[in-house]
């Protein structure tokens, strides 16, 4: 299936969902989405992958990209992924060690708010 | 011989459809289930990584994937003949889980994506035989999986 991409803001914090395929036809949508969410100033992201059915290195590199940027900007980009599947690819990559990597948003949030 | 080949327009969009192809003959291959997510990743990989090389080289030329069954190992080839797409000799190697190259694949990543070479990186991870031949007519890339014939 296509990508499908949403975002909402809760407690502060930029919730990015995906749904569908990330690669290399449709990785650049979600590449402007996260640079157009950091032009607006926003510099802690979760980004939700429970839904996503595939995930290669092109889609690997725009979350890594994103990370770069706001990171930039003293921020920090999280995942919500519990998928074995989309985790091998990370685990195979070292990126395990990059990403915060949680198993719901909530979770995910919580967290950020405990590093602030 | 081919079981399925298949020839495509380096076009991203093409890339999902021979992921989806490679998918499928590995499964009637008899590729265990538990596999064939790692068939279609790796497939995919490779498919883009020459999708990549025919677009900046010979962006009319097609990108070609072969399937085959030979024996008890399904074996899928895809070839690209973009002259200088050598995989550079600065190619990360697989990371491996105790995550060691994250660091270099990070500072090396930019918004085209991750460097030249993460995709073959990640095919390495993934297949457990993997072949990379260059020449001067292009790259090519063997993989292989177990084909489950013997459990039948």
């Amino acid at each position: 299936m296509d990508l499908k991409l949403g975002h909402y803001n809760k407690d502060g914090i930029e919730v990015v969902d995906v749904e569908g395929e990330i690669d290399v036809y449709t990785a650049p949508r979600l590449r402007e989405l996260l640079i157009d969410l950091v032009n607006k100033n926003n510099y802690q992201l979760v980004v939700n992958m429970e839904k996503v059915e595939f995930l290669d290195s092109t889609g690997l590199g725009v979350l890594v990209g994103g990370l770069k940027r706001v990171r930039a900007h003293d921020g920090s980009l999280d995942l919500v992924c519990t998928q074995e599947r989309i985790l091998k690819i990370f685990r195979i990559t070292g990126l395990t060690k990059v990403f915060g990597i949680h198993n719901t948003v909530d979770e995910a949030i919580a967290a950020k708010k405990s590093e602030k | 011989m081919a079981t399925v080949e298949v020839t495509f327009s380096p076009l991203p969009a093409h890339v999902r459809t021979a992921r989806l192809v490679a998918t499928a003959v590995a499964r009637r291959s008899g590729v265990d289930e538990a596999l064939l997510d790692e068939v279609r990743l790796a497939v995919g990989e490779a498919c883009s990584r020459a999708v990549e090389a025919h677009r900046r080289h010979c962006p009319a030329e097609p990108v070609k994937i072969e399937m085959s069954d030979q024996g008890e190992r399904f074996v899928v080839v895809v070839s690209d003949h973009a002259p200088t797409s050598t995989p550079s000799p600065a190619s990360p190697s697989p990371a491996g889980a105790n995550g060691r190259d994250a660091g270099r694949l990070i500072r090396g990543a930019d918004d085209a994506g991750m460097p030249s070479g993460f995709g073959l990186a990640v095919i390495s991870g993934l297949a457990d035989d993997v072949r990379v031949s260059s020449t001067s007519s292009g790259v090519s890339v063997r993989m292989s999986w177990p084909s489950a014939v013997a459990t039948a």
